[in-house]
């Protein structure tokens, strides 16, 4: 820390040195099913150990096939977010159709890297039904890696809920289990158990969730309460 | 920035010398590090307000927005200057507080109101909405931060829109969102739950009741807080218009509970 000027008659002051980012904390969990796919996240926005606002949605609906969770460092997610669904329009203009969920994780990679070396300081997962109907989840990292997988979490409680993910919908660490595709009744059941206990754990995740459940009916959204302490 | 330029991987500008769609736009006129020399960016904060507090209130009869704000300007630690407005009426639906550095929030009212005379000069009978100013500015500070030259302040953007309350809060990284209660700094931590307390007792406020709530809180603040004053103004957005007051002052403070705590200090009481 650089030191600055000198007030008259009181000691050197430490300059704050600016930091463009931010920590909001936040969590995502995303599971696919076969013909569906969950994702929720929680609505508690924190800086420290304050609390922003408890009822912040933290999915954004690209199209009726596609949600994004995005959580970190706040202002990111917002300018990351609206610059996608800016991209998505001009994709929507110029080849007279909706981007498909494939595209959208494809088209979020090369955003992401694009800031390679001043990077949005955010976690993603994108839930969804690609091409077939099949349910689809992808991560990314902040620079953008990604990987398609069938459920993951993300953000602030990522290290309490993933193990959980892994025993309940992976089926891992376990002997004598029939290994079979999850339902949606059992993976919403899921994403609540799991915030319910994040919840209890981790500060920055609570108050409630928003969960997205998508389908070739649409969209559902269902709100769910946590603790607010 | 160079790194933000084309590349062959990436989307074209969006419009002639503009930016990428991910790409950050350098405004013309200001001078940039790839124009050759050295630019200053502000480190710290100079001359600053503390925070500001606003909440929504509606019982069914009068609904807005109430906001307000001390008017010290604080240079460091001194009490430098004891009558810097912080509550800006932006039109006739918004009222702009601002904490943290007053010139950075000077030089943003500098451009607000010319892009009220821009309003104006199209002759359309439209004016700003607030979530209009909300939105702008949010991209102002995410703009200004990723130059690492932000401007120093917290805003809060209380309004009429479309005949609710608005209110929303922008920080100086472009961290930006909407709630029903919203302080800054200490009002975040002090303020807000006594707002919060006092709406789950009585959810449905009149608008004196609003202003009520709000002395109180400013009154808890100015003993708290550190770089308070005990001089501040109340901003109430309602659907017939904006009203500011002038500088009122907190009388009927009650220091009478130091007493209290000077008069158990006797050292026959501190043994316990």
């Amino acid at each position: 820390m650089a030191v600055v000027e000198t007030y008259a008659g009181y000691g050197p002051i430490q300059a704050q040195r600016f930091s463009p980012y931010a920590d909001n904390g936040g969590s995502i969990v995303a599971i696919a099913g076969e013909d569906f796919a969950v994702i929720g996240s929680d609505t508690r926005l924190t800086v420290g150990y304050a609390i922003n606002t408890r009822e912040q949605n933290k999915l954004f609906r690209l199209s009726d096939k596609t949600v994004l969770g995005s959580c970190g460092c706040w202002c990111d997610v917002l300018t990351l977010t609206r610059v996608l669904n800016a991209r998505m329009m001009m994709y929507n203009h110029e080849h007279q159709k909706v981007m498909g969920t494939q595209a959208v994780a494809q088209l979020l990679s090369t955003m992401l890297y694009y800031k390679r070396f001043f990077p949005y300081y955010v976690s993603n997962i994108l839930a969804g039904l690609d091409e077939n109907g099949k349910g689809a989840v992808y991560h990314y990292d902040p620079v953008g890696h990604y990987e398609r997988n069938y459920y993951y979490a993300g953000g602030a409680s990522s290290a309490l809920l993933q193990p959980f993910l892994d025993n309940q919908v992976g089926l891992k660490n376990m002997e004598n289990v029939t290994k079979e595709i999850i339902s949606l009744e059992k993976a919403v059941a899921v994403v609540k158990d799991a915030f319910i206990s994040a919840a209890e754990r981790e500060i920055h995740t609570g108050d409630a969730i928003m969960i997205n459940i998508i389908d070739k009916n649409g969209i559902r959204e269902e709100k769910f309460a946590l603790r607010k302490d | 920035m160079a790194h933000f330029g084309m590349d062959p991987f990436s989307a074209g500008p969006l419009w002639h010398n503009g930016p990428a769609p991910c790409g950050i736009y350098n405004f013309p006129g200001r001078p940039t590090e790839a124009a050759g020399g050295f630019i200053e960016r502000s480190k710290q904060p100079i001359t600053t307000g503390t925070s500001v507090m606003a909440f929504k209130f509606d019982n069914g009869v009068e609904k807005g927005v109430a906001i307000a704000a001390d008017t010290l300007g604080s240079y460091g630690s001194l009490a430098r200057f004891r009558d810097c407005r912080r509550l800006f009426k932006v039109n006739n639906q918004i009222i702009l507080g601002a904490g943290g550095d007053y010139a950075d929030f000077q030089y943003v009212q500098s451009m607000i109101d010319q892009k009220n005379i821009d309003d104006e000069c199209l002759d359309d009978g439209f004016s700003m909405k607030p979530k209009a100013i909300y939105t702008w500015l949010t991209n102002v500070m995410y703009n200004r931060r990723s130059k690492m030259d932000p401007f120093w302040n917290n805003f809060v953007v209380a309004g009429i829109q479309d005949g609710e309350p608005y209110l929303g809060s922008v920080d100086k990284l472009g961290t930006a969102y909407e709630d029903n209660i919203i302080g800054t700094g200490l009002g975040m931590q002090l303020g807000v739950p006594l707002i919060r307390e006092a709406f789950e007792k009585k959810p449905l406020m009149s608008r004196s009741e609003a202003q009520q709530l709000l002395v109180h809180t400013m009154e808890v603040l100015f003993y708290r807080d550190a770089r308070s004053f005990p001089k501040y103004q109340i901003g109430i957005v309602t659907a017939d218009g904006v009203t500011i007051s002038d500088p009122l002052y907190l009388d009927n403070q009650k220091w009478g509970f130091a007493l209290y705590v000077s008069l158990s200090l006797k050292p026959e009481i501190m043994c316990f």
